[in-house]
C-alpha cells in the first residue's frame, strides 16, 4: 500500500457523505465499519447511520435484502450520518434502485457492473438497464466490474469465483480508501485479527483491499481522489475512539458497577437491536459483570430485580415489546423501591413493528406504562457516545433514590458511531452506596427495630438493607405497605400518602437545568427535543440561523422529571416546536404540564430526521410564528 | 420442636452460608405478622413445618430469604424471620434466580402455589428447574384458585365444578412431579401437609441438595377444594392410595405390602401387581439416584388424577448436577484468572484511538 505522491489531482473538501449499498450478504456493514474506523483514527469527526433489513440473509438481489452503511465526515463538527450521499457504492441492481432516490444528481455513484445482469435487473423492476437508458445522466457514474477485478487480484489463492468474490467489499473498500485518502493500517491488521485462524481468508481479503486501492489509483476512471482534513478544532484535547451507542452504554453499566463497587447483574432476553450490550457485557465477566439470558423478557427483569433485592447493580436491557412484557416488574421495583435499570433501545412499533429501524414512540410507555400511579425517572441520551454518561446517570438516580429507572436510547443511536474522547476514570462520578447495618427506628417499648420503609428525609429513598445483614432481617412486597414499617397496610388514608410519597420521590429527583442555546437572544420560537434527535435538531437550527434567522434550542436529557426550570424556558418562546420520532409524545406531556401550545414535528418512517427537512419545517414554524 | 447447637451439621450444599452464632429455635423464625390464611388452611402445618425444620439447619437467618409469588401460599414469606419478598405472580423462581446467582451466601426458598408455579409463571418454573439454580421451591399444590375464590387450577381434575366452570373444567391437569422431571429437575419430591414427619424429611433432603429442589407439597384448601387429598390422608384408604418411595427400598404399599411395582417387561412400563413369592423379586427397587429420570417419570405417572390412587409419595429423584450460579461463578473466576481483574481505563481505551493536542 503506498502513501507516494501520485500524479493525479487532489481535491480538498470539508466534509463528505458515502453511502455503502449490497445485498445483506455482501458485508456492507464490515465495509462501513471499517471505513469508520479508517476515518476516526485519521482524526475526522465523523456520524454514521448502518441501515440494515430484519432479515439475516433475506433473498438475494431483491429490494428488501438491501443493506447500508451510510457515514458522514468532516475537517470540522458534525452533528448527523448527512441527509444526501456525495457517493454512493452500489453492489447490485437491487443496491442503487432502493438507494439511487436520496442521491443528488451530480453525486458519484460506484455500481459493481458485474452484478448488473438482465435477471438481476429484471428482479428489481429495471426493464432495461439503467447504466444504460440515461436514468443515471447527471451522476458521475464509474461502472466498475468490482467481482471480477477482485476474483483477478485472487487467482493465486487458488479459491474458487464464488469464493473469491465474496471479498469484493474489501475491493470496494479499499477503492474509497484511495479516493479518500484514509490509512489503511488499521483494515490490514483487522483482518489479520478477524482471521486469524483463517490465515489464506486473511491474505484474500487484504490483498482484495490493496488491489482496489491500486485500482483507484491506477486506472483513469478515477481522476481525482479527495482529502478531507482532520477536524481538529473540533475536538478538545483527549484520546478519542469511534464508539457506537449500544457499546457506549455496554462500557457506561460497567462503569456504573465499578463506580458504584456494586456487582453488575444483567437480566436479559435477546431482542433487536438491544442484544449487543448483552453480548458485549457478557465478554467482560472479568469486571464481575453476570449476564444472565433469561427465558423471557419477564424473567429478565426478575432476575434483574431479584440481583437488586441481594445488593448488586440489577440491570435488564430490551426494546419496546420487552418493556411492555416488563411492566408488571417495573411496577413491583417502583413498590419495593429498589434500584433497577430498565434499558429501551426503542424500535419502530407498535407490536413487532420494524425490529432494525429507529423510533422514539416508547416514551408514554416508559412514563406511564404500568398500573396504578407508578412513576419511574426517565433519561434520554442525544448521541452515541452519551450512551455512556447516560448509563452512569441513571445508575446514579437508580441507586440515589431506589428506584427503578428508564433509559431511553433508540435504533439510531445503538448502531450509529462517532467520535467520543476517553473519560479519565477519576472523571468519573462516585456512586458508592451505603447499605443499612442498623436498626433505624425505635418502638413505643424502646426496642430498636429496622423500618425499611423509613425515608431519607431529603431524596425520599428508603434504606438497602440486604440479606446477610444480622438484624434486619424484613420482608417486602408488592401489596400496599404502612409507611415506615413497611407492613401490609390496606388503610385507604395510608395509600393515599404511599402513592403522593412515591410521586414526591421522583419528582424531586435531582437533574440539571435545561440549557437554552439562544445565542443573541432574538429567537421567539424555540425548538425542544428529547433523545436521539439531538444531532439532526442541532444541524437543523444551524442551517436555519446561517440562513439568517433565529431560532433557540434547548434539547431535554432528563425525561422525568423535567429540570426545573423547564417551565420556565418554555414561557420565554412565543413558539415551541417539538421534533420527534413519534406521533407528539413529549409535546402531549409538556401540553400538559405547563399548558403550553408546543407545536409537535412528526416523522415516523423510521429513520432519524434529515437536517434540511428539519430547517424547512423550523422556518416555516418561524415564519407562521 | 427441633433445635440445634450454633454451627449446625455440616451439609455441603449450605457450606458457603454463614452459620448461626446460637443455637435457634423455631420462635427465632417467627414475626410479628398475624397470620391470615383461613382458618383449617393446610398452609399453617406447612408453616409450622418449616420454622420447625430452620434451626435444624443451624443458619444465620439473616442470610436465608423466602421468595414468593401471588397466592394464598406466596403470604408465607410475612410470616418467615428472615429476608424476604412477596413478588408478583408467578415471577418468584425468576426473581429468586437473580438473587441466588449473585449471592451464593444465601439460602434461597421460593414458596408458589399450583396457580402460580404451573399457570401463570409455568414458564419461569421449567427453567429454574433446567437451570440447576441453587433454590429450594416449595409447591403447594391444593388443586384449585384459593384467593381468587375458588376457580379451578391447573392441577385440578377434569370436569372440576367451579364458579368458572359451572359445567366441569375442559382442561387435562398438570402432574406436577412429571413435569418437573421432564424438565431436568435434579431433585423432585412430594410430601402432604399434614405429615409433619414426612415433611420435615423431605424439606431435609431438599436443603441438603445442590441445585433447584422442587417439593410438591398437597395442601388442602378446607373452603375451596376440602378433603382433595383426604384419600392421601386417611390411614385406611392411604395404605392402597399411597405408594411411599424410599431409596433403596423395593417399593411395596397396601396392607401387609400386598402390592408392588413391577416394570412390565413387553413395554418397560410400570405397573402393579399383587406381590407373591414368584414375583417378590421382581419389585423394582426404588433409586432416587438413577442417572435417567425415566423411571421416576414412570413412577409418577401410576398416580391416577382423578381418584389419587396409586400416588407416590417421596424423593422421586435426587441427583448431582453441575450448579447454575456455581459455574456462573466459576466463569467469572476463570475470566479474572484469564484476563486479570476488570481495568475500567483499560476497557474504555480499549480499540482504535487517536490523540488531540491541546
Amino acid at each position: 500500500m503506498t502513501s507516494e505522491v501520485n500524479s493525479k489531482e487532489v481535491k480538498r473538501l470539508d466534509r463528505v457523505i458515502i453511502r455503502f449499498a449490497g445485498d445483506s450478504g455482501d458485508g456492507m456493514q464490515l465495509t462501513g465499519d471499517r471505513f469508520t474506523s479508517e476515518t476516526a483514527s485519521f482524526g475526522n469527526d465523523l456520524s454514521t447511520l448502518p441501515n440494515f433489513p430484519a432479515e439475516i440473509r433475506a433473498p438475494a438481489g431483491t429490494l428488501p435484502g438491501v443493506s447500508s452503511f451510510q457515514v458522514h465526515f468532516a475537517d470540522h463538527d458534525i452533528l448527523t450520518p448527512g441527509d444526501a450521499p456525495n457517493v454512493l457504492v452500489a453492489m447490485n441492481p437491487a443496491a442503487l434502485k432502493a438507494n439511487i432516490g436520496d442521491v443528488p444528481r451530480g453525486a458519484e455513484v460506484i455500481v459493481n457492473t458485474d452484478e448488473f445482469t438482465k435477471r438481476a435487473m429484471a428482479k428489481v423492476g429495471y426493464e432495461a438497464s439503467p447504466l444504460e437508458d440515461g436514468s443515471l445522466d447527471g451522476y458521475s457514474v464509474h461502472e466498475v466490474p468490482l467481482t471480477t477485478l477482485t476474483v483477478e487480484a485472487l487467482k493465486e489463492f487458488g479459491l474458487s469465483r464464488k469464493d473469491a468474490g465474496r471479498s469484493k467489499n474489501m475491493f470496494a473498500l479499499g477503492l474509497l480508501s484511495w479516493m479518500y485518502h484514509r490509512p489503511t493500517e488499521g483494515t490490514v491488521e483487522f483482518l489479520r485479527t478477524k482471521f486469524a485462524k483463517k490465515p489464506d481468508i486473511a491474505e484474500a481479503n487484504i490483498s482484495a483491499f490493496q488491489a482496489g486501492w491500486n485500482f483507484g489509483e491506477t486506472t483513469e476512471d478515477f481522476a481525482v481522489s479527495y482529502e478531507v482534513a482532520p477536524a481538529e478544532s473540533a475536538f478538545p484535547a483527549g484520546t478519542y475512539r469511534s464508539i457506537s451507542g449500544n457499546l457506549a452504554l455496554a462500557y457506561g453499566l460497567i462503569a456504573a458497577g465499578q463506580q458504584a463497587d456494586l456487582p453488575l447483574f444483567l437480566g436479559s432476553y435477546p431482542i433487536t437491536p438491544a442484544s449487543d450490550i448483552l453480548h458485549e457485557l457478557s465478554r467482560h465477566k472479568n469486571f464481575g459483570v453476570r449476564t444472565f439470558q433469561a427465558e423471557d423478557e419477564i424473567a429478565g427483569i426478575g432476575a434483574a430485580l431479584g440481583a437488586a433485592f441481594g445488593g448488586a447493580l440489577g440491570v435488564t436491557t430490551t426494546s419496546g415489546p420487552g418493556v411492555a412484557l416488563k411492566a408488571e416488574t417495573v411496577g413491583l421495583a417502583v413498590s419495593l423501591e429498589l434500584p433497577l435499570l430498565i434499558v429501551d433501545i426503542q424500535r419502530g412499533g407498535p407490536s413487532t413493528g420494524l425490529p432494525t429501524k429507529t423510533e422514539q414512540a416508547d416514551l408514554l410507555q416508559a412514563m406511564f406504562g404500568r398500573n396504578g400511579e407508578a412513576p419511574v425517572p426517565i433519561v434520554a441520551p442525544a448521541t452515541p457516545s452519551d450512551c455512556f454518561t447516560a448509563a452512569l446517570d441513571a445508575a446514579r438516580i437508580a441507586l440515589t433514590y431506589r428506584t427503578p429507572v428508564m433509559l431511553l436510547s433508540d435504533g439510531y443511536l445503538a448502531n450509529g458511531s462517532e467520535p467520543w474522547r476517553i473519560p479519565e476514570v477519576d472523571e468519573l462520578p462516585d456512586l458508592r452506596v451505603q447499605f443499612a447495618s442498623q436498626p433505624n427506628h425505635t418502638t413505643a417499648d424502646g426496642t430498636e427495630v429496622f423500618w425499611p420503609y423509613k425515608r431519607d428525609p431529603q431524596t425520599l429513598a428508603r434504606p438497602w438493607a440486604i440479606p446477610g445483614t444480622p438484624g434486619l432481617e424484613h420482608r417486602i412486597g408488592g401489596i400496599e405497605k404502612e409507611d415506615g414499617s413497611g407492613n401490609i397496610s390496606y388503610s385507604p388514608s395510608n395509600h393515599d400518602l404511599m402513592v403522593r410519597t412515591r410521586q414526591a420521590k421522583v419528582d424531586g429527583v435531582e437533574v440539571p437545568d435545561i440549557e437554552v442555546d439562544d445565542p443573541d437572544g432574538k429567537a421567539r420560537t424555540l425548538v425542544l427535543g428529547w433523545g436521539s434527535t439531538y444531532g439532526p435538531i442541532t444541524a437543523a437550527v444551524r442551517r436555519v440561523r446561517r440562513a439568517g434567522d433565529h431560532i433557540a434550542q434547548a434539547h431535554l436529557r432528563y425525561v422525568n422529571p423535567f429540570p426545573a426550570n423547564l417551565g420556565e424556558v418554555l414561557a420565554a418562546y412565543d413558539k415551541v416546536v417539538v421534533p420527534e420520532m413519534n406521533l407528539g409524545q413529549l409535546a402531549t406531556l409538556v401540553r400538559a404540564k405547563y399548558l403550553v401550545d408546543a407545536f409537535s414535528y412528526n416523522q415516523v418512517n423510521g429513520m432519524p430526521f434529515k437536517a434540511e427537512q428539519l430547517a424547512t419545517a423550523l422556518k416555516e414554524a418561524i415564519d407562521n410564528g | 420442636m427441633a433445635e440445634t447447637t450454633a454451627g449446625g451439621p455440616a451439609i455441603e450444599a449450605l457450606s458457603l452460608i454463614p452459620k448461626a452464632e446460637a443455637k435457634q429455635s423455631m420462635k427465632d423464625f417467627k414475626t410479628d405478622q398475624e397470620v391470615r390464611w383461613c382458618p383449617g388452611c393446610g398452609d399453617y402445618a406447612v408453616l409450622a413445618a418449616v420454622q420447625g425444620f430452620m434451626p435444624e439447619l443451624g443458619l444465620a437467618k439473616e442470610n436465608i430469604v423466602f421468595v414468593s409469588g401471588i397466592g394464598c401460599s406466596s403470604r408465607f414469606p410475612y410470616y418467615m424471620n428472615t429476608y424476604g419478598m412477596h413478588s408478583i405472580h408467578g415471577r418468584a423462581p425468576a426473581i429468586a434466580t437473580g438473587l441466588a446467582s449473585t449471592r451464593r451466601d444465601l439460602s434461597v426458598w421460593v414458596v408458589t402455589g399450583d396457580g402460580d408455579a404451573l399457570s401463570i409463571g409455568g414458564n419461569h418454573l421449567i427453567h429454574a428447574l433446567r437451570r440447576n439454580v441453587n433454590l429450594k421451591i416449595l409447591l403447594f399444590n391444593n388443586r384449585i384458585y384459593g384467593l381468587t375464590k375458588g376457580q379451578y387450577s391447573p392441577t385440578s381434575e377434569v370436569g372440576k365444578v367451579t364458579k368458572s366452570t359451572p359445567m366441569g373444567s375442559l382442561d387435562a391437569p398438570f402432574n406436577p412431579v412429571s413435569l418437573a422431571l421432564g424438565a431436568e429437575a435434579s431433585f423432585v419430591a412430594r410430601t402432604v401437609d399434614s405429615d409433619r414427619k414426612h415433611l420435615t424429611e423431605t424439606l431435609r433432603a431438599a436443603a441438603a441438595h445442590p441445585g433447584t429442589a422442587l417439593i410438591e407439597i398437597y395442601q388442602n384448601c378446607n373452603i375451596f377444594n376440602d378433603n382433595a387429598f383426604e384419600v392421601l390422608k386417611d390411614r385406611e384408604q392411604a395404605q392402597e392410595a399411597v405408594i411411599r418411595l424410599e431409596h433403596g427400598k423395593p417399593i411395596r404399599f397396601g396392607a401387609d405390602e400386598h402390592k408392588g411395582v413391577v416394570r412390565n417387561a413387553a413395554t418397560g412400563d410400570l405397573e402393579i401387581v399383587e406381590v407373591t413369592p414368584e414375583n417378590e423379586a421382581d419389585v423394582l427397587v426404588h433409586d432416587a439416584h438413577a442417572a435417567t429420570p425415566t423411571t421416576a417419570f414412570a413412577l409418577s405417572r401410576l398416580a391416577d388424577p382423578n381418584t389419587l390412587h396409586h400416588t407416590p409419595i417421596g424423593i422421586l429423584r435426587n441427583v448431582q448436577r453441575q450448579v447454575y450460579d456455581t459455574e456462573m461463578a466459576e466463569q467469572l473466576d476463570e475470566a479474572v484468572q484469564r484476563k486479570g481483574k476488570g481495568d475500567l481505563a483499560g476497557l474504555l481505551a480499549g480499540g482504535d484511538t487517536w490523540t488531540v493536542l491541546g
